[in-house]
């Protein structure tokens, strides 16, 4: 009786659906995104009715998603999907294999620190755009153009990952298999591998961010024939005055980068919560 | 049932260095860190020779090298000069514990057994075992931040079993737990260790604990790091922390360290 009280709050949050401790997880972990989701569409709502622009400029959020709707439903949407992907993971891959490569050889080479340590630094600061000019020239409107920007944009925060969890690995933790007799691929493969893991995870995450906007910068630079991908369909959609399939399209961007940024962050803090690291 | 036993048979052999051939045998030895005038001797002249089965505490205020003695030991490091004779494998017990964060209890001393050489499929059975010997059992799931300062030690323990070595080193491995936790591990250490017949040389600061586990206790001093002292406990085990006996000892060994000017000893 006097808990309840005590506890006037559970009155207020007898609105969320109660029931198993899944629902209401999930219930406390929505409803600030669901909140926020509907108070950008709302806000798009009032600029649209406010008649700013016209509405073959401005679409209303509900034209905008009924053309998503549509578009999910043609050939064309998935083959584009299909490019952007497959472009995306490639180029992610090979930066991360790349990056990887550099990062452990410059972490571990000392002179090789001295002379190439802050120009991967650097260039993470270059914006990958920067790069496309030069890409075209070397390579003209093809694949290897994108895959190159992408791979530029992505590799040195994967690199700069590895040299940060290397440089952070305990060195107590060195010792320990020092002591437990490992040789040098025992060493790095069991101790120095794992322990350098979270800020390598860092590194990946960032990687991936910026492997995302290159890719899309290239897209919309590079566009091959007979290729569609989402870039394109956003240049296409310009060029054509299409501002629903335009608007449509960056929902798909804005929610495919989330999604894989998502997977990230959980596998991060998995790792981290493992392993009793402070979650945020 | 039977380690109780053991442990607590006053007539247990008190190994003393005249005895059997040592295990260990320090012969000159000392380390000198950097060089020119910014050097620092970290152990100068140092002999010690250690007998099979016997427990050597080590006692001195921090800076006297007894952590360059252990690394010089387990060969984590070359002395400058003298010469160290290892006649068994060492295992290595720090302060920390040392349990690798992204591995269970369990896998943590699994690492020791694989990186030992033991089959695959024996590990985990292997592991089980020496999770019961440290009375872990059940535990093994555990993560370790999940466990307590006490039981990571035990497990750190449970992993210098799964070496099979012949000498285990301790650094201050108590240092950081509450006295309960301590009189606790006093009692296990001692236990697992005589049952298994190891060799162990445990440095502390604390007086007590020193002569409550030791069969000899060394007193060493600093600048530079040098043994100044050592003197055999021939008192039955197990002993008490906080017996006259041991109280007594410990209030001669401390008089003696600060006769030498060594005053940073609890």
């Amino acid at each position: 009786m006097s808990a309840d009280v005590l506890t006037p709050n559970v009155e207020v949050a007898a609105e969320a659906p109660r029931g198993s401790g899944f629902g209401r997880t999930a219930w406390a972990w929505g409803w600030p995104k669901l909140l926020a989701i509907g108070l950008v569409l709302a806000f798009w709502q009032v600029v649209y009715m406010s008649g700013w622009r016209p509405a073959y400029v401005l679409p209303s959020p509900a034209t905008t998603l009924s053309k998503l709707w549509d578009m999910l439903g043609t050939e064309r949407f998935w083959s584009a999907m299909q490019t952007t992907l497959t472009r995306a993971i490639i180029g992610f891959l090979l930066a991360l294999l790349i990056g990887t490569i550099i990062g452990v050889l410059v972490a571990r080479v000392r002179p090789l620190r001295l002379a190439v340590g802050s120009l991967i630094t650097g260039l993470q600061t270059m914006p990958s755009i920067a790069w496309f000019p030069f890409a075209i020239l070397l390579f003209g409107l093809t694949e290897q153009a994108i895959l190159f920007v992408v791979i530029l944009g992505a590799a040195p925060s994967i690199a700069n990952g590895v040299i940060n969890g290397i440089d952070h690995i305990p060195p107590s933790y060195l010792r320990l298999g020092k002591v437990l007799g490992a040789g040098t691929i025992a060493l790095y493969r069991d101790i120095a591998l794992p322990a350098a893991m979270p800020g390598y995870l860092a590194g990946l995450t960032q990687g991936w961010a910026f492997a995302w906007r290159s890719l899309m910068a290239g897209e919309l630079l590079v566009i091959i024939a007979e290729k569609p991908s989402l870039g394109a369909n956003l240049e296409f959609a310009r060029q054509f005055s299409k501002a629903p399939e335009l608007l449509a399209t960056m929902l798909v961007i804005l929610i495919l980068g989330m999604i894989v940024d998502g997977l990230f962050s959980s596998f991060s803090r998995r790792l981290r919560r493992r392993r009793g690291l402070a979650v945020d | 049932m039977s380690e109780a036993a053991v442990s607590s048979d006053p007539v247990a052999v008190v190994a003393s260095p005249s005895g059997a051939a040592p295990i260990l045998r320090i012969r000159g030895v000392g380390k000198v860190f950097g060089s020119g005038p910014s050097a620092t001797v970290a152990l100068n002249d140092v002999d010690l020779d250690v007998a099979p089965g016997e427990f050597l505490s080590v006692v001195g205020a921090s800076g006297c090298g007894k952590s360059t003695l252990l690394n010089l030991i387990a060969g984590l490091d070359r002395p400058t000069s003298g010469t160290l004779e290892v006649g068994a494998k060492v295992a290595f017990m720090f302060q920390d514990a040392t349990l690798l964060p992204w591995l269970t209890a369990r896998q943590n001393i699994e690492l020791a057994l694989k990186l030992s050489g033991v089959a695959k499929r024996d590990r985990r059975a292997r592991a089980e075992e020496l999770l019961a010997t440290v009375r872990l059992d059940g535990r093994g799931d555990s993560r370790p931040h999940e466990l307590s300062g006490g039981m990571r030690q035990r497990v750190a323990l449970a992993r210098c079993l799964a070496q099979d070595a012949g000498i285990v080193l301790m650094d201050e491995p108590l240092g950081a737990l509450d006295a309960m936790t301590r009189d606790l591990l006093h009692d296990e250490i001692e236990s697992v260790v005589r049952a298994q017949g190891l060799t162990v040389i445990f440095v502390t600061h604390n007086m007590r604990e020193a002569i409550r586990l030791g069969d000899r206790v060394v007193l060493m001093g600093s600048h530079p790091g040098r043994i100044l002292y050592e003197e055999d406990i021939p008192l039955p085990h197990p002993r008490q922390m906080d017996s006259t006996e041991v109280a007594t000892r410990a209030a001669s060994l401390t008089a003696r360290l600060k006769a030498q000017g060594h005053t940073h000893v609890g």
